[in-house]
């Protein structure tokens, strides 16, 4: 085994606990996509570069989109809103989401 | 069961899981080792007669086609879904809502953000549409040039054009474009039917290898995979948005 | 040495299932779902490698050399788009769970059916 698949095991494995270990959701989108750019390097050494760049793009682009969406879409809605104003007619301060 | 229960319990049964998984890993070949015969058989013979030069993608489209076609109805069936559910939250609110908010301006972006928008989405789309039509050539493909197709847009929803956006491209024509890239797969697979014998059989002449119109129905399938990604993803984004972005007055007003 | 890549595989397994199993957020619990895919790409991609194996990717070099496994690379390529298709799907019903009961805990929902 190469010294950088090794390398990049490492790295991945280290991510992947710091997600697990993490209590907040938006930092764990952050962790997210930083996890997916050591599996695109860890892909590169297993000498796949079509995974490595489908993983580049879904866990950069696709899934940080996402699940940060998502997020945004919680944060806004205002649960008992049938019939209410239901979302994003609190007076939310700009710099809500540093949780 | 309490919360510390529960991870009581796990760490009891993940310990045992690990060894498990260990000890049944241990039973396959060594790293570097690999010994397949149909992987063998399918490169030294029938990739090579197709005249692709990327083998994922030919594998993903031509001789595996069943199985794309088969994920691409996963994927329609889960925007379906996330269309269903977010659409039928929408109408429970209140309609009159939205026409209030689409005479007020949304949430403004700063300029660097904009500014940065612009140089981006054009080389999005044209790295897009490369990877998409380069499918059979050169790593890429429809799946991954679906999704760097879909960020230009989003990257303008990000830059505070979104009801800019909207007008130009409204939310039946991501419809259209998602549910055209789906049936002109199962259709290119009807064409195999009509021409070939077998659903999904490549049916147009193979080419040249490395030339941009080779490998039979690769390009076209990479084409029709590429469109229906970009509406997926397009339409999952927009509908988790859809409210967030257009804000009451309060917070309003572009800087 | 070379039973590592397994090893981090089954441990992402276990690490992400421990993030599932113990979460107090839904969204939590769908990234932690995340964590358990990837796992299952590090093995599979590790099984098709071959040492000294190039690229699956013929432009350059002849078809005939010694080239890694492309059929386990088509696997983990569909795999990879429909994990976020599947995060997507969960994370509507995440926020539907939320809109109907006001919470996004896992076992906050479970008393308000009661």
């Amino acid at each position: 085994m190469t010294v950088l698949q090794v390398s990049a095991l490492a790295i991945v494995a280290l991510c992947g606990t710091a997600i697990v270990l993490n209590p907040s959701p938006l930092r764990q989108t952050l962790l997210m996509a930083i996890l997916g750019f050591a599996l695109t390097a860890l892909f590169f050494a297993f000498q796949a570069p079509d995974v490595a760049l489908s993983e580049l793009v879904v866990s950069g682009i696709a899934l940080p989109l996402i699940v940060l969406s998502a997020l945004r879409r919680l944060a806004d809605q205002n649960p008992e809103g049938r019939g209410k104003e239901s979302s994003g007619a609190q007076a939310e301060p700009p710099t809500q989401g540093k949780h | 069961m309490s919360a510390r229960g529960r991870t009581l319990l796990f760490l009891v049964s993940g310990t045992g899981l690990l060894t498990v998984l260990l000890i049944g890993l241990h039973g396959l070949p060594a790293f570097g080792d690999f010994h397949g015969v149909l992987s063998h058989a399918i490169t030294t013979r029938e990739l090579e007669a197709r005249h692709a030069t990327d083998y994922v993608t030919a594998l993903n489209f031509d001789l595996r086609a069943f199985d794309t076609v088969g994920e691409e109805a996963i994927l329609f069936a889960a925007v379906t879904g996330v269309v269903m559910l977010m659409r039928n939250m929408r109408e429970e609110d209140h309609s009159e809502r939205r026409r209030r908010a689409d005479r007020h301006r949304f949430q403004g972006a700063s300029e660097a953000l904009r500014v940065q928008a612009l140089l981006m989405v054009a080389l999005l789309v044209a790295f897009g549409i490369y990877l998409d039509l380069h499918g059979a050539l050169t790593p890429g493909g429809g799946f991954q040039a679906g999704i760097v197709l879909a960020a230009g847009p989003a990257v303008v929803m990000l830059a505070g054009r979104y009801l800019t956006l909207k007008r130009i491209a409204p939310d039946w024509m991501i419809e259209v474009l998602e549910s055209s890239g789906a049936a002109g797969l199962v259709l290119i697979g009807v064409g195999g039917l009509v021409f070939g014998g077998i659903f999904l059989h490549n049916f147009l002449p193979y080419g040249t290898p490395d030339e941009l119109l080779s490998a039979g129905t690769m390009p076209m399938v990479s084409v029709a995979v590429g469109l229906e990604v970009t509406g997926a993803l397009l339409l999952i984004f927009s509908e988790f948005l859809d409210q967030s972005l257009l804000s009451s007055t309060r917070e309003s007003g572009e800087q | 040495m070379s039973f590592l890549p397994y090893a981090v595989g089954a441990w992402l397994f276990v690490v992400g299932l421990w993030g599932v199993v113990t979460s107090n957020h839904l969204v939590r619990t769908v990234i932690c779902l995340g964590v358990v895919q990837s796992s299952s790409y590090v093995i599979l991609l590790a099984v098709g490698y071959r040492s000294g194996g190039k690229a699956p990717i013929v432009a350059d070099i002849s078809p005939h050399s010694r080239l890694v496994d492309p059929v386990v690379q088509v696997l983990v390529l569909t795999d990879i788009v429909i994990e976020a298709t599947v995060a997507a799907l969960l994370l509507a019903l995440v926020v539907q769970a939320h809109r109907r009961f006001g919470s996004v805990d896992p076992s906050r929902l479970r008393a308000l059916r009661h």
